[in-house]
């Protein structure tokens, strides 16, 4: 019996288990996935939990529904991945699983502890995350009663998980604050370390104005230092100080710690990844999928989709010995709220930028790349649904693991 | 796609000046970059960063962030930012001939 272990049960480690369980013969394959808790969260919900449109009963599920019968699921945390024995100890029971192969998919978390004052005494009283789900929460039990004010969106550090989710917040918040009259008592403000909301050419050419029109100042290049929790500004490594009455956050993002004590990680305790195989560097029978890789695609779950593609159809052929394909090319597809009940799509991997078209049918549709509109917005309600029921469960989606020219225009 | 001088040689750039083939580059050309942007002198530690980015640059396809600069090359954030005043991501990206550090958007 040959072994593979699979270590977090989001959703690329979900998607992954799903595709093995399907492809692989099962008398003679056991496959083991581990995660330190039995609640799957749809992290895209998260943005909308601060704006009341979603609770916590929208974006939580048991890991074990979405999961085959046929994969043993161990809910423990895990201690060390002992990549030289070929084996990972984990806590409960003390037991150690040996594998043949491993998969890594054990994402990426914030850790506002990496900034001075971030999460400090007023951490969830004026300064806020919404990249967890108790953050998001608490932020939309602030904001029932908030009376306005200066709010300030801080990206830390890149790379972020969703690197569009500060921007979409932003698009809501000033259609949240329209919605309870008072948005001309709000001021809105994106403090990034990019040099600006939008860097692609295309990107910015044609939505460059969007931030202008909705009255959101952006301050580019803000490499944050610290944060002042009790005279309530941030500051900058050059000395740029913005004051805020509310701080969102958008702390540091780095790999799951277990990667940095196993030895396995980079300055993040992201793990080096072959970027067009999804392969260790290191290692010949450990991949890497999802927002653990230290890749230079997009940290996001349509990300992880593709991979698990890709990853299924080459682990296949790497098995019965033939070599593995460099089929990832960095492929992202991600709906971009607007606010107001509008939205935009963009679609792009490691070497094509967001360009404007139809999607998925070239021509047709029914959604518009790098176009606002309200059948955008419904993609991304609509996509909970997918998610949950088709996505997780590996099943085939009308979306093509590469991305396509075809229905774009330059 | 834009073309211009430096140092004697044609290398091809994007609207703000940063140059899209980093094969193009060499250290007169940064020597000169630097100018422009402020730096008269580049000094050893100036090289320390500079050669680093263009390593992991050639690794990568991207220019590296703050914190890959600073784990990467042995300096502190404060002196990045003295080493290269306002914005020294942006500037280490430019004087070594990589492209704009960029989002996905």
């Amino acid at each position: 019996m040959k072994r593979i272990v699979i270590l977090g049960a989001g959703t690329a480690g979900t998607i992954t288990a799903n595709k093995l369980a399907q492809e692989l013969d099962l008398s003679e394959w056991k496959i083991t996935i581990v995660d330190q808790s039995e609640l799957h969260y749809y992290q895209p919900g998260f943005l909308f939990i601060p704006f009341g449109i979603y609770g916590r009963n929208d974006v939580v599920r048991a890991r074990r529904d979405y999961l085959p019968r046929d994969v043993e699921l161990i809910v423990s945390e895990i201690e060390l991945i002992e990549a030289d024995k070929n084996q990972v100890k984990i806590k409960k029971d003390g037991r150690i699983l040996s594998y043949d192969f491993l998969v890594i998919a054990t994402g990426s978390r914030v850790v506002p502890e990496e900034t001075p004052g971030l999460a400090e005494h007023e951490w969830r009283r004026s300064i806020f995350d919404f990249y967890t789900v108790d953050g998001a929460l608490a932020l939309q039990k602030y904001l029932r009663t908030w009376q306005g004010g200066r709010v300030v969106l801080n990206v830390a550090e890149m790379p972020i998980k969703c690197p569009v989710a500060p921007l979409e917040f932003l698009f809501l918040a000033d259609w949240f604050f329209h919605e309870h009259g008072i948005r001309d008592r709000v001021e809105l403000t994106l403090a990034t370390p990019l040099p600006g909301a939008f860097t692609k050419p295309r990107a910015s050419r044609l939505l460059g104005d969007m931030l202008d029109e909705k009255g959101i100042s952006v301050v580019p290049e803000f490499n944050i230092m610290e944060v002042d929790p009790d005279g309530k500004k941030i500051s900058s490594y050059d000395g740029v100080e913005i004051d805020y009455d509310l701080l969102i956050s958008v702390p540091v993002n780095m790999g799951d710690t277990l990667i940095g004590r196993s030895g396995l990680g980079d300055e993040l305790n992201f793990v080096p990844t072959e970027k067009h195989t999804l392969k260790a560097r290191d290692f010949d029978n450990i991949f890497v999928l999802g927002d653990a890789t230290n890749l230079p695609s997009s940290k996001a779950g349509s990300v992880a989709h593709f991979q698990g593609d890709v990853f299924i159809e080459n682990f296949m052929r790497y098995v019965d010995g033939l070599p593995l394909q460099e089929t990832f090319d960095g492929h992202a597809n991600c709906y971009i709220e607007s606010g107001f009940g509008k939205g935009f799509l963009i679609d792009f991997n490691y070497d094509v930028e967001p360009l404007p078209g139809k999607f998925p049918l070239p021509g047709v549709g029914p959604f518009s790349l790098l176009q606002e509109s309200r059948m955008n917005h419904w993609g991304k309600m609509l996509f909970r649904w997918m998610y949950w029921n088709l996505l997780l469960k590996g099943k085939p989606l009308p979306i093509t693991a590469q991305l396509q020219m075809a229905g774009k225009w330059n | 796609m834009a073309t211009r001088e430096i140092a004697g040689a044609t290398v091809q750039v994007d609207d703000e000046g940063f140059m899209t083939n980093p094969n193009e580059w060499n250290r007169e050309i940064a020597v000169e970059i630097a100018h422009e942007e402020g730096i008269p002198d580049l000094n050893s530690e100036h090289w320390k960063v500079i050669d680093f980015c263009r390593n992991t640059g050639q690794a990568t396809g991207k220019s590296p962030t703050l914190r890959q600069i600073t784990n990467g090359a042995g300096v502190t954030t404060k002196e990045l930012f003295s080493l290269f005043p306002k914005g020294p991501a942006k500037k280490v990206a430019k004087i070594s001939g990589l492209g704009k550090p960029e989002g996905c958007v």
